[in-house]
């Protein structure tokens, strides 16, 4: 039980990533490994154009490495088709993007349905399981609310119970309170370290706001396609130190 | 993926732009309901020249005389001169292989009067086979005989109009009429035929034997008649016929070689196969100027499909996000479309139909619903959904997530 909670859920291995736009070349990713385990919680951060959106990306399966593997979940992605990858995202991964993203003029609780919707289900189990994800986020009196009804916070919650309904191995979230006053970002992030504490839920957080960050466990920071720091966070000292380093 | 749950989520998205929705939907009830009308009138317009045709009497040719002259360096043609002869009738009968029967035709006008009713008519004066090579039926009593015509009996058979004219109570067969001053017993009364071809009433003529009319109307000399109806044994043979019935004519009439005929044979079967080709031209015409809409309709379609593609791109890459493939996205544009289609289309068919059936009784033409039409109109509506809504739900497909779930 303990060797398999222990199991890496991402490993990526020496991955590199290079666009081409046209004659210009960028190397986003210049050999990143990193190893995530079940029931983890890292902060991805470090400034814009550091790698760490390419490596989200990658992560979430939208995107190939140019090289390197990436192993999420025991299956190697890096090989993966379209479809493939789509069911990958469909069936292990639970996004959270930092303007929430929900399908608009579509109900709360149709919205959580809609990963279920692709993977096949049959309509009652995914209502039921949508409803229970709502309630555990706690928006149980929100189902039939459209998203421009709800207010940021919430509208965040829904796409937090979108995340989860399809039971994901990690949960990516880019920036999720990034569009959030700092009372609901706190509520937001207090959602997150409960699904860490209580269900092991593993997640990768991309912020590159310290305070947010304080809220995990591992802290990754990138700059120039590489990992520059990769440590534990201990609460304690950190906060002094993030604000610093990020120059807030 | 289920695919009831793409039928879903198209109709939801459908639901979701409802004045949008509906105006696209209307190009295309527009274009079936115009493509249903036109070939329904098309088509109502050739049954009713066919009835027309029918009406004429089967395989009928008919001949008439025509003096050529030339004069001055004028040259031209005066019809229904007297240069056709019972004689040649006769020879027609007996010695064109191809024609079944000839009747001779001799016109006149007059006035009827039964009791204080009077109505002014025509008259067509031929031999028994007459009734047959026109195809018309008696509604009551008997046509006349050959005996009728060899003794030039003073018989007369009643068109309807006539009959109704004359005795309004009915009960005309049997009764003496007075025509230009002598009395006629009415021995019949024709089953109706309704308007010709041209727009006269068919009905308003009456018949009996062409000596009759020569002898005893006329008092003509010179028995002439101004022309000879035929019939040919079978519609291939009316061709043969015409050319037969021309060299033997040439050959009576003492007409050289090089010389022009003093006659003319029309092929009725001719000009009713050439009328049936004109309307059917019409109805392919009237069909494809409507389809023409019918695809403007579907490049409104396509136009749309495009637009909101372009307007959900981030809904498309939040939906291929959590694990959409790009092949439900193409599944639902394009069920998107084809719905709009299919209803767009059965909207236009309950339209084309109360449209052709508005029109037909309004210019008083038969009513005919061309259920083919119909059922054409709607799937071409549906295969416009599928050709025009695929090159938008193609290119949502092929849509990048990274780069739509950017897009702002």
């Amino acid at each position: 039980m303990t060797d398999a909670s222990r199991a890496p859920v991402i490993s990526l291995k020496d991955v590199h990533k290079i666009y081409r736009t046209g004659e210009i070349e960028v190397h986003a990713l210049r050999g990143v490994s990193l190893e995530v385990r079940k029931g983890e919680f890292i902060a991805v951060m470090g400034p814009s154009g550091s790698g760490k959106s390419t490596m989200m990306n990658l992560i979430g399966c939208l995107d190939r490495p140019t090289s390197g593997s990436y192993i999420l979940d025991g299956v190697d992605v890096s090989t993966m088709s379209k479809n493939q990858r789509a069911d990958t995202r469909n069936a292990k991964i639970g996004f959270v993007f930092q303007s929430f993203n929900l399908i608009p003029r579509t109900s709360a609780v149709e919205n959580v349905e809609l990963p279920m919707v692709y993977a096949g289900m049959a309509p009652a189990e995914r209502r039921e399981r949508a409803r229970k994800a709502m309630a555990s986020v706690g928006l149980e009196a929100k189902e039939r609310s459209l998203p421009n009804q709800l207010s940021g916070g919430q509208q965040q919650r829904v796409a937090l119970a979108r995340a989860l309904a399809n039971n994901p191995a990690i949960i990516l979230a880019d920036e999720p309170t990034g569009a959030l006053d700092s009372k609901t970002a706190d509520e937001i992030m207090r959602i997150f370290r409960q699904l860490n504490d209580e269900r092991h839920m593993t997640i990768v957080l991309v912020t590159h706001e310290p305070d947010i960050a304080l809220h995990a466990k591992r802290l990754v920071r990138f700059r120039d396609g590489e990992i520059l720091e990769d440590r534990p966070i201990k609460h304690e000292d950190d906060e002094l130190v993030l604000h610093a380093q990020t120059g807030m | 993926m289920r695919p009831i749950d793409i039928q879903h989520m198209a109709l939801h998205a459908l639901g979701k732009n409802k004045v949008q929705t509906a105006l696209t939907m209307l190009g295309i009830v527009i274009g079936v309901s115009a493509v249903i009308a036109m070939v329904s009138l098309g088509q109502g317009a050739q049954k009713l020249v066919q009835d027309q045709v029918a009406g004429m009497g089967q395989n009928v040719l008919q001949i008439q005389g025509q003096n050529q002259w030339a004069g001055g360096g004028a040259r031209g043609a005066s019809d229904q001169s007297q240069v056709l002869t019972e004689a040649d009738v006769e020879a027609i009968h007996r010695e064109v292989p191809a024609v079944a029967k000839a009747a001779p035709n001799v016109q006149a006008q007059g006035q009827f009067v039964f009791g204080n009713q009077n109505w002014s008519s025509r008259i067509q004066g031929s031999n028994e086979h007459y009734l047959e090579i026109r195809g018309w039926k008696m509604a009551e009593g008997d046509f006349y005989t050959e005996n009728d015509v060899r003794t030039a009996a003073r018989v007369v058979v009643l068109g309807k109009t006539i009959a109704d004219n004359l005795f309004p109570g009915g009960d005309a067969v049997g009764q003496m009429i007075r025509i230009r001053n002598l009395p006629y017993r009415v021995i019949g009364v024709l089953a109706p035929k309704g308007q010709s071809a041209n727009g006269q009433d068919q009905d308003d003529t009456a018949m009996m034997p062409y000596t009759t009319i020569q002898k005893k109307m006329l008092g003509q000399a010179l028995p002439r008649i101004q022309q000879i109806s035929v019939s040919a044994i079978s519609a291939e043979a009316t061709g043969p016929a015409k050319d037969q019935i021309t060299s033997l004519l040439r050959e009576r009439h003492q007409i050289r070689p090089g010389q022009a005929d003093d006659f003319r044979v029309n092929n009725l079967t001719e000009v009713a196969e050439a009328a049936e080709a004109t309307t059917q031209v019409m109805t392919m015409l009237l069909g494809s100027i409507a389809a023409v809409s019918l695809l403007v309709g579907g490049i409104g379609i396509m136009n749309i499909m495009l637009v909101s593609v372009t307007e959900r791109t981030r809904e498309i890459g939040i939906r291929m996000a959590i694990g959409s493939r790009g092949s439900y996205i193409r599944m639902q544009f394009l069920a998107e479309s084809v719905i709009l289609c299919m209803v767009g289309g059965l909207i236009g068919v309950l339209f084309g139909v109360g449209l052709s059936l508005g029109i037909a009784r309004l210019m008083g033409w038969p009513s005919y619903v061309s259920p083919q039409a119909a059922g054409i109109a709607f799937l071409f509506s549906a295969g416009t959904g599928i050709f025009f809504g695929y090159y938008p739900a193609h290119k949502a497909a092929s849509l990048d997530p990274i780069e739509a779930l950017r897009y702002e």
